[in-house]
């Protein structure tokens, strides 16, 4: 039964990732910039879903207002912060982004203070037991579904309405998109909204979770976040989202086979590099 | 004068860790987001077999020894992968040294290693000794930066394509930068091991990779003077600003950031660009 339980267990982990990296993975590939500060979306979700969670009680509203508060917060990120620096060699926005999300941090750090807040009520936190024996909180059941349905959904926009699919033309050639008349800006505009909008979703998911909401909460997803997306070949959506998955079941067993001699991060990472050396395109990318 | 005496070791620590990464970084290009790395693995040498009765100075070039070769082989990732890639590998590669170190109670744990034995240098010695190695890597990186292997790493910086078409043998040379900086690293962490008397998992984590890397990106990416210069006075603002003592990270990102967006090329671009117009823009 350990066998059921942790693989379930990674995989509801694995849709959290799977939720941060998405954005990461609609970014680099428009832009090929690895966005560290992604990981500040995930956190300023999570502060404004408790916020708003407490002060109206519903958490309905708590994602919504975290969603549009994130993705506006990702478009200014995109206007201000990236566009400007586009021309530059690769590590240029990278290092800046991870400037970034350091100084974001801090942010959260000064304004909410280091210690956290927690939730005035009690969102999901009844168990159900699937399958025989299985228990879950509800809020895990809803992480997955959740995930499931947002991606489900993004997936059809993708193909079935013109502005997915001038975001997929614009990923693959943009200068052709270019003179087809789609505005570069405008599809930047949506990846971030989008991107930024789903890490809130993500962050106020996990913050119900643990039902606790801090400042360095963002931190390890956000390099995860990176780890996955590099797994999944690199602006392939459907690889981030296998990658995560997968990532999410090898760290559930990874802590309990090797948790002795490796920490849960370091099991990432090192899975990371032993992909990486084997595959230097990903795990899920086709070569070349 | 005790308290001056201590900051300028660290000052000096810290320039000496700049230009070991401005060697691999700047010089030859290859980013690396897990130099901290080999900073705790000199560290964690040096301190061990300090305790273990060897004698310090013969401990550093262990330490270096040690972290160049290990350097060596994360340099093998840099042949297998490029940008990107090589910027969360090494990236994975800092994660994995503190997870592992974590939980070796050979290497201390979570605890990491106390009471190392003291030196028989004066504590004003040992700040002079820091400060002639910094002095000494400094001349070592203005040597390489002019020698035929410097040229070769700027090349390779610019396009790696190229000169691999040329015949040259790029993979040994990014072998060598990544020797050459990792086992700089070490030193340093040698003496921070020294000079602290206690190192933790913790001192050698992703936020001490990213203030490195800061140092050299603050200064100038493949600058000697500029690094030399940003690693100096970033190492010690914390301590003479309280304020920025308080807010060390937001002012580190807040200065990574801002120096990315508005000069890619650091400070030694911005003198550049102030004392010498005419140059600016010619590159």
């Amino acid at each position: 039964m350990l066998f059921v339980e942790l693989i379930a267990q990674g995989l509801i982990q694995g849709s959290i990732y799977a939720l941060i990296a998405l954005g990461l993975t609609l970014v680099y590939g428009l832009l090929r910039i690895l966005h560290v500060a992604h990981a500040a979306f995930f956190t300023l979700g999570g502060y404004v879903g408790v916020m708003v969670a407490n002060q109206t009680g519903s958490l309905a509203a708590a994602i919504v207002a975290a969603m549009i508060v994130a993705g506006i917060g990702g478009i200014l990120v995109f206007r201000l912060c990236y566009q400007p620096i586009l021309h530059q060699p690769p590590f240029v926005p990278l290092i800046a982004s991870i400037g970034l999300y350091i100084a974001a941090e801090e942010l959260f750090r000064i304004i909410f203070g280091p210690s956290g807040l927690t939730y005035g009520y009690a969102f999901l936190q009844g168990q159900v037991v699937l399958f025989g024996s299985l228990r879950f909180k509800l809020a895990e059941i809803a992480v997955m579904l959740g995930s499931a349905a947002i991606i489900g959904v993004l997936s059809l926009l993708q193909t079935r309405t013109r502005i997915g699919v001038a975001c997929q033309a614009t990923v693959s050639d943009p200068q052709m998109a270019e003179s087809f008349g789609i505005s570069l800006r405008r599809v930047g505009d949506i990846n971030f909204f989008v991107g930024s909008a789903l890490a809130a979703f993500a962050g106020v998911m996990v913050s119900v979770l643990n039902n606790l909401v801090e400042p360095t909460m963002g931190s390890v997803p956000s390099y995860k976040a990176l780890a996955i997306i590099v797994l999944g070949g690199l602006g392939s959506v459907r690889g981030t989202l296998a990658a995560a998955l997968v990532l999410g079941v090898v760290e559930s067993f990874g802590t309990v086979y090797l948790g002795h001699f490796l920490d849960r991060n370091a099991i990432a990472f090192a899975f990371l590099i032993l992909v990486l050396m084997w595959r230097p395109q990903g795990l899920f990318a086709r070569s070349g | 004068m005790e308290y001056e005496i201590s900051l300028a070791t660290t000052m000096a620590i810290s320039v000496l860790f700049a230009l070991s990464l401005n060697m691999i970084t700047g010089f030859c290009g290859q980013i690396s987001l897990g130099h901290a790395a080999f900073l705790g693995v000199g560290a964690y040498t040096s301190g061990i077999l300090a305790k273990a009765g060897v004698p310090f100075l013969l401990t550093l070039p262990l330490a270096m020894l040690l972290a160049g070769a290990l350097g060596v082989i994360v340099g093998f990732a840099s042949l297998r992968v490029r940008a990107d890639f090589l910027a969360i590998t090494t990236m994975g590669v800092g994660f994995l040294f503190v997870g592992i170190v974590r939980q070796q109670d050979v290497l201390g744990a979570e605890m990491g290693i106390s009471a190392i034995p003291d030196t028989d240098m004066s504590k004003l010695a040992f700040m002079l000794f820091a400060v002639a190695m910094a002095a000494a890597t400094a001349v070592l990186s203005a040597y390489v930066r002019r020698c035929w292997m410097g040229r070769v790493f700027a090349a390779i910086a610019e396009d790696e394509d190229t000169v691999r078409v040329m015949g040259i043998d790029v993979p040994s040379f990014k072998l060598t930068a990544f020797a050459l900086g990792t086992a700089l690293a070490g030193l340093a962490g040698g003496l921070y091991a020294q000079h602290l008397k206690f190192i933790a998992p913790d001192s050698f984590g992703f936020i001490e990779s990213i203030t490195v890397l800061s140092m050299v990106v603050v200064g100038g990416i493949g600058s000697v003077i500029g690094v030399t210069v940003s690693a100096a006075v970033l190492s010690v603002l914390p301590s003479w600003f309280q304020v920025i003592g308080d807010y060390k990270l937001l002012v580190y990102g807040g200065l990574l950031f801002l120096m990315m967006r508005f000069s890619p090329g650091g400070m030694a671009a911005l003198v550049t660009r102030v004392f010498h117009p005419d140059r600016w823009g010619a590159k």
